[in-house]
């Protein structure tokens, strides 16, 4: 129990973190007429094909002793990052920030753009057609980019093992724990933990289809 | 700044554009305008492409022209050669859209106080219900966008853009899809409001039925360029360019040689099509030889089922009836005289006349109904 604790407690402040870091970035990606804008829309995908293990490896570097993330850290709080449920969830908002930040493009992009022409002859700056007319319009998107970040995160399994290690209530979390009954044969816990887990993720995504009542495609073609 | 003549009355809008858009496969297309517009209606006119909307939406800032100057109540809003360019937020115009752009999540009542923001709330309450009511939407204040019908949707349109008291109002074929009745009343609305605040408003449309509607001053616009301005019937009867002549309803479009010029008379010999037809036209910038095109409306060609005598009208041709297709209160009469004419006439003529496919009828074409097109 006190792993799905801890595992819903992370992925909550992913999502939170998600939603308000991911919002202006979406932002950018759906208004922005940059040319080379292609290169960081790579980039935000990059986390959905690289295998967990990779970016996990890369984030333990960064956060490690001598890694710059590390030492920051240190100078900062006195102690490091990696094995830590600061560097868990620093690790899984990389791990997981296009599964928020792509509905919110998405949401933006299909925002009527004479409506925002409209708003800003009607004298909106661009902040105040954002809270007006975008953000509610996009409220789908918003939930979806909330809860997928949510349900990725509650499931994630490398990135975790990499960075975070195995610390029970620091670092343990649902997926690590079934991991570790797994080997050591207690199939009976495994199976409880297993199924809250799927009932979780199958009711966080029932969510997300019943918020948009169509498909939603995680990288729509273009 | 020195006083320039067109900011004298200090509620006209001037606009000198340039802007150039590259399509991706497309032609570049320019836009190069100037234009001026006084308190009152000014109809933009011309066929969809013309660049009528580009031209509002370089106004009210959604647009930035490569070079010119658009100036309102003597304010400069944009100056390419001092570096001024006031976004549309601070511009204090009002559009309306084509497609209206209300906010769908919000209330009529909320889509008329967007632009107030800035004003405290009673007021703000006040003036949406006065403006409300000026449009005869009171009673919907509280309905959304998806709740509203067509017309009624137009007028909180109007209501939200003009409550915020622009000095401009930009209308992009607000009223189409409206029936004639109905759009009749909006636009009595609009003047009543505009008698009391005398802005100018630029009303882009390209149909020619509500420019005879809303006449006061036409500006027609095609590939672009302004190619004329005036009154309606001046703008309307005289086309100067092929597309314009066809969004103006001219039905017969024909090419034609200039056979030869009669300056003292003032009008030109030309030779229709490949056909033996010769008709005069009014005295135009061609040479003997050169092609031209010539535009006749089909409500303007008379008809005969003999050859008339004692006429003023100079053109008298013959030619044979192809076909008489009788739509709502009106017959399309195709008549080949070597080029083919489309001629309108009444169900009782047709009637009175005996007018059946095949027979042999004379057209006849006054010189001064016969425009030349560039």
């Amino acid at each position: 129990m006190e792993a799905l604790w801890l595992s819903t407690k992370l992925a909550t402040c992913v999502a939170a973190i998600l939603l308000v870091i991911g919002t202006p970035v979406a932002y950018w990606l759906a208004y922005s007429n940059w040319r080379g804008k292609f290169l960081l829309e790579s980039l935000v995908a990059l986390p959905l094909v690289l295998p967990p293990t990779v970016l996990g490896f890369y984030a333990l570097v960064a956060m490690g002793p001598r890694g710059p993330l590390g030492k920051l850290w240190f100078a900062l709080f006195g102690h490091g990052l990696a094995f830590t449920f600061g560097g868990l969830i620093l690790a899984s908002v990389l791990y997981s920030f296009p599964f928020a930040v792509q509905p919110l493009i998405n949401s933006f992009e299909g925002v009527d753009r004479k409506l925002l022409d409209a708003s800003v002859v009607l004298g909106a700056g661009s902040l105040r057609t954002f809270w007006r007319v975008i953000l509610p319009l996009s409220l789908p998107g918003v939930v979806t980019a909330a809860v997928l970040s949510f349900a990725h995160t509650l499931g994630e399994f490398g990135v975790v093992l990499m960075v975070g290690g195995n610390l029970a209530g620091v670092t343990r979390t649902v997926s690590i724990d079934i991991y570790d009954r797994v080997q050591s044969l207690e199939y009976g816990a495994a199976n409880r933990m297993a199924l809250v887990l799927l009932a979780i993720s199958f009711a966080v995504l029932s969510v997300v289809y019943a918020v948009n009542r169509r498909v939603w495609a995680p990288w729509p073609a273009k | 700044m020195g006083a320039v003549a067109g900011e004298v009355n200090a509620t006209v809008l001037t606009a000198q554009i340039r802007k150039e858009r590259r399509g991706a496969g497309a032609a570049s297309f320019v836009l190069d305008v100037s234009i001026e517009a006084s308190p009152g209606i000014t109809i933009l006119f011309g066929a969809s492409g013309a660049g009528k909307s580009t031209l509002l939406d370089c106004v009210a800032g959604l647009a930035r022209p490569d070079e010119g100057r658009i100036a309102s109540a003597g304010d400069v809003l944009f100056d390419s050669a001092r570096g001024i360019y006031v976004p549309p937020q601070k511009r204090r115009m009002a559009y309306v859209f084509q497609t209206l752009a209300l906010f769908p999540h919000l209330s009529a009542e909320e889509n008329v106080a967007y632009g107030l923001e800035d004003f405290p709330e009673e007021e703000r309450r006040e003036q949406v219900e006065a403006i409300l009511k000026a449009f005869g939407v009171e009673k919907l204040r509280k309905q959304r966008p998806g709740e509203i019908s067509g017309g009624e949707k137009q007028r909180i349109a109007l209501a939200r853009s003009l409550v915020t008291e622009p000095r401009v109002l930009l209308l992009d074929e607000p009223l189409t899809g409206l029936d004639a009745e109905l759009k009749a009343a909006i636009v009595d609305d609009l003047r009543a409001w505009n008698t009391a605040k005398r802005i100018p408003i630029l009303y882009v449309t390209h149909s020619r039925e509500e420019v005879d509607a809303l006449g006061e001053r036409v500006i027609a616009l095609d590939n672009g360029h302004v190619v004329s301005a005036g009154a309606p019937m001046e703008v309307l009867n005289a086309p100067r360019r092929k597309r314009l002549a066809q969004a103006a309803g001219f039905e017969n479009l024909l090419s034609a040689t200039v056979l030869d010029l009669r300056e003292v008379d003032g009008v030109m010999r030309i030779r229709l099509g490949e056909s033996a037809c010769e008709i005069e036209v009014p005295l135009g910038y061609a040479a003997a030889g050169s092609r031209v095109q010539v535009a006749v409306r089909a409500g303007d060609i008379l008809l005969a089922t003999e050859r008339p005598h004692g006429l003023s009208a100079r053109n008298v041709i013959e030619g044979r009836m192809i076909s008489l297709e009788q739509r709502g209160t009106m017959v399309i009469a195709r008549v080949d005289c070597g080029v083919t004419f489309v001629v309108h006439i009444t169900p009782g003529a047709v009637r009175a006349l005996e007018l059946t496919a095949g027979r042999r009828v004379w057209l006849i074409l006054k010189t001064h109904s016969c425009h030349l097109v560039d």
